[in-house]
């Protein structure tokens, strides 16, 4: 299964190293990361495959949104049907 | 593989704009449940209920943090109460109606709907006295919905039936005084009503239905509002392509959700339910779409157009993303759940009169509206009856959700709190229909050629 994480928020050092730290951790395998920075507004899209996961898609999503908070950006994954059922026809 | 702009234009809708599921509406066949003795059908139908919907709820809140999409609610409708009971031989349905209610808590829904009668073309022993226990269930019980459809295109209008009506709604205003007159928030009375509706109050699964289904209900009126703001100036050709859209990724979520919780529960998916469901919040409401179409006021001249076109528009986009569309698919105009409504009342610019007239092109009716305390029992048969007749010759349907809020009168509010909102009290012409309602009988199925 595969995910997308997004993080939405003011451009801080170690945005992308910290959120990549968890995936590892989880065993979550990163597939493609886009980034973009608009003015001090920084919005990352990450691809990863977490059918390994050593912990329950449930469980990672916290821990990321958790990172969120502490670093005060957006941090929200979820399942990548979502987007396909949407922009796809 | 998908754009960062794609999914970025997703997260907005759901962070910012209220995208969301409305509801996962589980219908449930009780029909197998009927028996001669009232407590053995009240234990049947709280045993079947809790056991088919056992894990309803808590599928519902994992699919929401798979895919980051709120479900407001989860529900569930049931076989009209007048068929399952009619064997019974009770005159008073209400223990069943307390039944349905602690089948509900037990199974953690907000509401179940379904305390419902089919009454279109007569009564049998079922169907009245469901209908005479309705003002006490209502008060009793916090979660049963109920609803009696009392029209159809094909079979015309049964006038005993919406006499009748008018009494219910008064007395269950009347029994829930204490409460702002909450009963009659829960009651509907329809014409063409559709038996596969994934929303409350009027939901209930239809004798059609198989044994279980899920249903979904959409909504995103935030997101339809932000897109055609984000058009600007464009020619109504371009905003209703923007609407159809919208529309269609809106329902696609919807599609996606009913076929993952049919397939995790192992319950037939049955339909997505395409409307456009208003929430009392800012942002999530109907009223502001006309509004950022061009209009000053919701309820002023042009509504009725712009209604007309969104809910065209909203149907175009919607049915190619869903492999199977039912239920109401429309924009609601329900006036306490609907924060632009409310505004367009207290401006003195959104009268009844004009939600009529709005009625006859969208889904589904006069919709929540509180109207004076002392409204008079054949008044509100009298605006039922004119409803009624919008849907039955428009082949649509169509519904009543009046509350005559006890003591209360025009200029006042009613505060039900949470999805229903707040009400301002709306005024009523002061002419009597007395005489007409008092005729009863049918009003004969009118005819489908030489329309004009």
């Amino acid at each position: 299964m595969r995910a997308v994480i997004t993080v939405i928020g003011r451009d801080t050092v170690g945005i992308i190293a910290k959120t990549s730290a968890i995936l590892s951790k989880n065993n979550v395998n990163i597939l493609d990361i886009t980034q973009s920075v608009l003015g001090d507004i920084f919005a990352m899209v990450m691809f990863a495959d977490i059918t390994d996961s050593t912990v329950p898609f449930g469980d990672l999503q916290t821990e990321l949104e958790n990172l969120g908070r502490e670093i005060g950006v957006q941090i929200m994954a979820v399942h990548e049907d979502i987007f396909n059922a949407m922009h796809t026809v | 593989m998908i754009s960062t702009r794609d999914i970025l234009e997703t997260i907005q809708m759901i962070r910012e704009e209220h995208l969301d599921i409305r509801t996962i509406t589980m219908g449930i066949s009780l029909r197998d449940c009927a028996a001669e003795d009232l407590d053995r059908l009240c234990t049947r139908i709280y045993d079947k209920i809790t056991r088919q919907a056992e894990h309803l709820v808590r599928t519902g809140e994992e699919i929401e943090r798979d895919y980051g999409i709120p479900i407001i609610n989860k529900r569930i409708s049931v076989t009209p109460i007048a068929i399952v009971a009619d064997a019974c031989g009770a005159a008073d349905y209400t223990p069943i109606a307390r039944t349905l209610d602690r089948a509900a808590k037990e199974t953690g829904v907000n509401f179940i709907g379904g305390f419902s009668a089919l009454v279109h073309k007569g009564f049998t022993h079922g169907d009245r006295a469901l209908i005479d226990s309705i003002p006490q269930a209502l008060a009793e019980t916090e979660r049963v919905c109920s609803s009696v459809n009392v029209a159809t295109t094909k079979a015309g209008i049964n006038m005993d039936a919406i006499a009748m009506m008018g009494g219910v709604i008064k007395k269950a205003a009347y029994l829930t005084r204490d409460r702002q007159s909450i009963g009659p928030a829960k009651l509907v009375v329809f014409a063409n009503v559709p038996e596969d509706n994934p929303f409350m109050a009027g939901a209930f699964h239809g004798v059609g239905e198989p044994d279980v289904a899920i249903n979904v209900g959409v909504s995103g009126p935030g997101v339809v509002r932000s897109a055609i703001e984000r058009a600007g100036d464009c020619s109504l050709t371009e905003l209703a392509e923007i609407i159809k859209r919208t529309a269609f990724k809106i329902t696609r979520v919807g599609q996606l959700v009913a076929s993952e919780a049919s397939r995790r529960l192992d319950v037939p998916f049955g339909i997505v339910d395409l409307s456009l469901a208003p929430t009392p919040e800012v942002g999530d409401s109907v009223a502001h779409i006309l509004e950022s179409m061009g209009l000053e006021c919701c309820g002023g001249p042009g509504t009725t157009a712009c209604l007309a076109m969104l809910n065209d528009a909203v149907k175009k986009g919607g049915v190619m993303a869903s492999s199977h569309v039912g239920g109401l698919s429309g924009a609601f105009i329900p006036v306490s759940e609907d924060a632009g409504m409310i505004d367009a009342v207290r401006a003195g610019i959104l009268h009844l009169e004009k939600l009529e007239a709005m009625t006859a092109v969208c889904s589904v009716g006069l919709d929540m509206i509180a109207v004076p305390g002392d409204t008079s029992e054949e008044t509100l048969c009298g605006i039922i009856a004119d409803e009624i007749s919008i849907g039955v010759a428009n082949n649509k349907t169509t519904a009543c959700r009046l509350i005559p809020a006890y003591g209360c009168q025009v200029g006042d509010e009613v505060e039900f709190g949470g999805l229903l909102g707040s009400a301002p009290v709306m005024a009523v012409t002061p002419s009597s229909p007395a005489r007409f309602i008092s005729r009863g009988g049918r009003i004969p199925a009118p005819i489908h050629s030489l329309r004009n």
